[in-house]
């Protein structure tokens, strides 16, 4: 079918909610290098950072294809209302079991969405989906065995991840805060909408908390923390934007 | 007083200068996993280090990152390290191979003419 304006405004806020979600959440992950709790863990932790900041780059570079600013402009030069990442991913990196939850939380929500785009009938995006989806297993894979082997751990352990769910969990509905577009975006087969992804996540992340014996609260209880999409942000957000463009703002036009 | 450090993450932790948080006994480690990777399918798996983890599971999440970040592979094995039955270094004269069992090496068996009258040959009836 042929899109109209409101499909390709539709598919940048999407690609927008992805490459912010990602940059956002490497730079937040990274601030764990050197300071992860034992070195094999800090280094694969560092990595699985770098990989997001990878994958933001490539959404921002289909956002480019679409006449967007050049990515690096688009990541180191806006302010924090220019974002639409969800506040979920700005939070302070807090203590490991909150960085570990939100990496469960945040990791199976993305792997999901990027499963639905590969089905996507926008050519580029369905590419980067592919491209990542080894990538995106292996950070869910570190995120279930992490939650499994606490979830089975001590009492401390088990309590403060208990916690970190509790915490954690209206922060991540935050991720499916519905787009002004999704009538658009599920017509034209470009994305099956937010609602959708949360009823997949919902239920993946409920049989795989409940089998490593926690409890998921109730989301009928459950306010999400929405705000994020709309540029709506947590104070976190700007000091972060201001600490990662610092080297990048002494001379915006250099030569890396 | 806080720790003041360089390091902006380390300041904003707001961690008190006398803390004894964090401080480790000997023996507060995890135990160590010996790591094994396959390059290709059908070849051997080799040893190429090890990894500290409470789990094998977290063992393998460990060593995918650490070993094989760079360059292919396609399996991992990981080992608890004290599975590992060893010889002691005390004991490595058993290894050691004496004059009188040359008799033992390829190179003792005097075929290397035969081998060379077989190319030869072989060699002769291609060309016919």
């Amino acid at each position: 079918m042929e899109f109209t304006d409101k499909h390709v405004m539709g598919l940048k806020d999407l690609l927008y909610r992805m490459a912010d979600d990602l940059l956002i959440l490497g730079h937040r992950n990274s601030e764990w290098t050197g300071l992860g709790p034992i070195l094999e863990e800090d280094i694969a932790f560092s990595s699985m950072a770098q990989d997001k900041i990878g994958q933001s780059l490539a959404l921002f570079e289909i956002l480019h294809e679409l006449g967007e600013s050049e990515p690096d402009t688009v990541a180191f030069t806006r302010n924090d209302n220019q974002f639409h990442s969800c506040q979920l991913v700005e939070y302070p990196i807090g203590e490991y079991d909150f960085s570990l939850v939100r990496h469960f939380f945040f990791d199976h929500a993305d792997a999901l969405r990027f499963e639905m785009l590969t089905e996507t009938v926008v050519e580029p995006l369905q590419m980067v989906a592919r491209k990542f989806k080894g990538e995106i297993k292996y950070h869910t894979m570190h995120a279930d065995i992490w939650l499994k082997q606490l979830g089975a751990s001590s009492t401390e352990a088990k309590i403060r991840m208990q916690n970190a769910i509790n915490e954690v969990f209206p922060l991540a509905l935050g991720i499916f805060e519905p787009s002004d577009y999704e009538a658009e975006l599920i017509e034209s087969g470009i994305f099956a909408g937010e609602a959708e992804l949360q009823n997949r996540w919902l239920e993946k992340v409920t049989h795989l908390l409940t089998s490593y014996g926690y409890t998921i609260p109730a989301i009928e209880d459950t306010v999400p923390a929405y705000g994020g999409r709309k540029g709506k942000h947590t104070p976190f957000l700007q000091p972060l934007l201001d600490e990662m463009t610092e080297v990048f703002r002494i001379d915006p036009a250099a030569e890396w | 007083m806080n720790i003041k450090s360089l390091d902006p993450r380390v300041t904003r932790a707001n961690i008190d200068e006398n803390t004894q948080e964090g401080v480790l006994n000997p023996l507060d480690h995890f135990q160590t996993y010996e790591v094994f990777e396959q390059k290709k399918r059908g070849t051997h798996h080799i040893h190429v280090g090890s990894v500290h983890a409470p789990s094998p599971e977290l063992a393998m999440i460990f060593a995918k990152e650490q070993y094989t970040r760079r360059g292919q592979c396609v399996n991992l094995w990981v080992v608890k390290t004290q599975d590992v039955f060893v010889t002691e270094y005390t004991d490595a004269d058993i290894f050691e191979t004496t004059a009188s069992k040359k008799y033992r090496e390829p190179d003792a068996y005097k075929v290397i003419d035969r081998i060379n009258a077989y190319k030869e040959r072989t060699k002769t009836k291609s060309t016919i």
